[in-house]
């Protein structure tokens, strides 16, 4: 049976964590490529890297990056940040990342997702949507887009925008709750729900997770096919293994390594 | 030894050129004839559209060089459906060593097409899953997939139960990404190097 998929996300800048790391048998915590080992061992099912700085002078450190992991780790990685153009993810599919994720390019060009998906195929493109629910200038509430860290309002809302980039050629959506992300009250349940049922692509969550019943909640309300959460798992607040066997036990579909 | 990965225009091979570099395993990345058939083992991975990919093989002779090989060869993803007699994606003639053909997925309600993530793979009889756990799981990117025929030696369940892995003589065939298939993937590659 297909599973349910448990996915920790990494910042990284200059090739090292930033997101504050509590793990104490790790030799070097900033290390990006040994905490990703150390997911992956734990029975992570896929890994993000995001470049938070996306500098140019950055990008050939982190290009290196994604060669170290995509050396190490067994598993498949999705990278992002600052991804632009069709040179850039021909880099970083070159240096071995297995997705790539965009995000403010997609919204700026939105026909780079066509051409993305044309040049490498839909199964490795990946639009990240940062969604937070606002009044309107029209003066009612809506999901809108939002670009730059969710700071920057756009006009695209959010479930029909969700429809366009998977009609363009998208293979996954990564949907961010700005509403949600960082309380550890939840996932934005009934948009995600909407949006996964809406669509014929897989939905990623991310944005609220604070405990083990948030993916439970996410995988059967919101309809997910996975779950992605950062400082809960960098901070050990949950443990892979712990909440994956939690959610099997709960009669979910999860890949058990152990 | 010598192992070869065959060059051809398939997306990004870079993470099965890692995974045998975890293995420690030497490998040449080439479509030279020459080199391909004497080769000990011969990998042919796919990533990309059958169609446009056939046209490649067939311009570079591929397409009879590899049906031709007599030592190990193994196909993984699109490699295995080009593999086939026929693929229902863009209607393409394919190098037909297994005699099935590759079908979409049929639209179901509530049901994503692709199928993509971990599943798990039942009814093994492979040399290549050999010491493998029952029901290990590996990771699957595909719309399209081969029915279960006399030469599967692996199924998966999605929407209907599907090869998921053929073999026929010295020719074997993984629908699932063995490079990051975790540890089930990198045992099932092992195995194939060890034939």
């Amino acid at each position: 049976m297909l599973t349910k998929r448990i996915i920790p996300c990494l910042d990284v800048k200059d090739g090292r964590t930033v997101k504050g790391v509590n793990f104490v048998n790790l030799r070097d915590a900033g290390d990006a490529v040994e905490l990703g080992a150390l997911y992956a061992a734990q029975g992570a099912d896929e890994l993000v890297y995001l470049d938070i700085a996306a500098t140019v002078e950055g990008r050939s450190t982190f290009i290196d990056l994604v060669r170290r992991v995509a050396h190490t780790i067994n598993i498949p990685f999705t990278v992002g940040g600052g991804i632009s153009s069709i040179a850039d993810v021909s880099a970083l599919l070159h240096a071995g990342a297995d997705k790539v994720s965009i995000n403010s390019s997609a919204v700026r060009n939105p026909d780079l997702i066509n051409e993305l998906a044309l040049e490498f195929g839909s199964q490795c493109i990946v639009v990240a949507i940062d969604t937070r629910y606002v009044e309107t200038s029209a003066g009612v509430f809506e999901h809108i887009v939002h670009t730059h860290g969710g700071r920057k309002p756009t006009e695209l809302r959010t479930i029909p925008w969700a429809k366009e980039v998977e009609e363009r050629g998208a293979g996954e959506l990564l949907l961010t709750s700005m509403d949600t992300d960082g309380t550890k009250n939840g996932f934005a349940l009934e948009l995600t729900s909407t949006i996964s049922a809406n669509a014929n692509i897989p939905v990623i969550a991310s944005g609220g997770a604070g405990n083990m019943e948030h993916f439970y909640d996410v995988f059967t309300e919101g309809k997910a096919d996975a779950g992605l959460a950062a400082s809960i798992f960098h901070f050990r607040e949950i443990d892979i293994p712990d909440l994956k066997q939690y959610l099997q036990n709960k009669a979910l579909p999860m890949r058990m390594t152990k | 030894m010598k192992t070869v990965i065959i060059k051809y225009n398939a997306g990004n091979v870079q993470s099965v050129m890692y995974a045998l570099d975890r293995i420690g395993v030497d490998y040449l990345y080439t479509d030279d004839e020459a080199e391909i058939r004497s080769a000990d083992k011969v990998i042919f991975p796919g990533v990309g559209e059958a169609s446009t990919t056939m046209s490649y093989l067939r311009e570079k002779g591929l397409d009879k060089i590899i049906p031709s090989l007599k030592q190990p060869v193994l196909g993984t993803c699109v490699g295995m459906q080009l593999m086939c007699r026929f693929s229902e994606e863009n209607n393409t003639t394919c190098m037909g060593i297994f005699d099935v053909d590759v079908k979409r997925f049929p639209a179901t309600p509530g049901i994503k097409v692709p199928h993509m993530g971990w599943n798990n793979i039942t009814n093994y009889k492979s040399d290549l899953t050999k010491d493998l756990i029952d029901n290990a799981y590996v990771y699957f990117v595909h719309s399209y997939a081969a029915p279960v025929c006399e030469y599967t030696v692996a199924t998966c369940d999605y929407i209907n139960p599907f090869s998921a892995m053929l073999h026929k003589d010295n020719f074997h065939a993984a629908q699932f990404h063995c490079e990051i298939s975790g540890d089930v993937g990198q045992k099932i590659l092992e195995n194939f190097l060890k034939l």
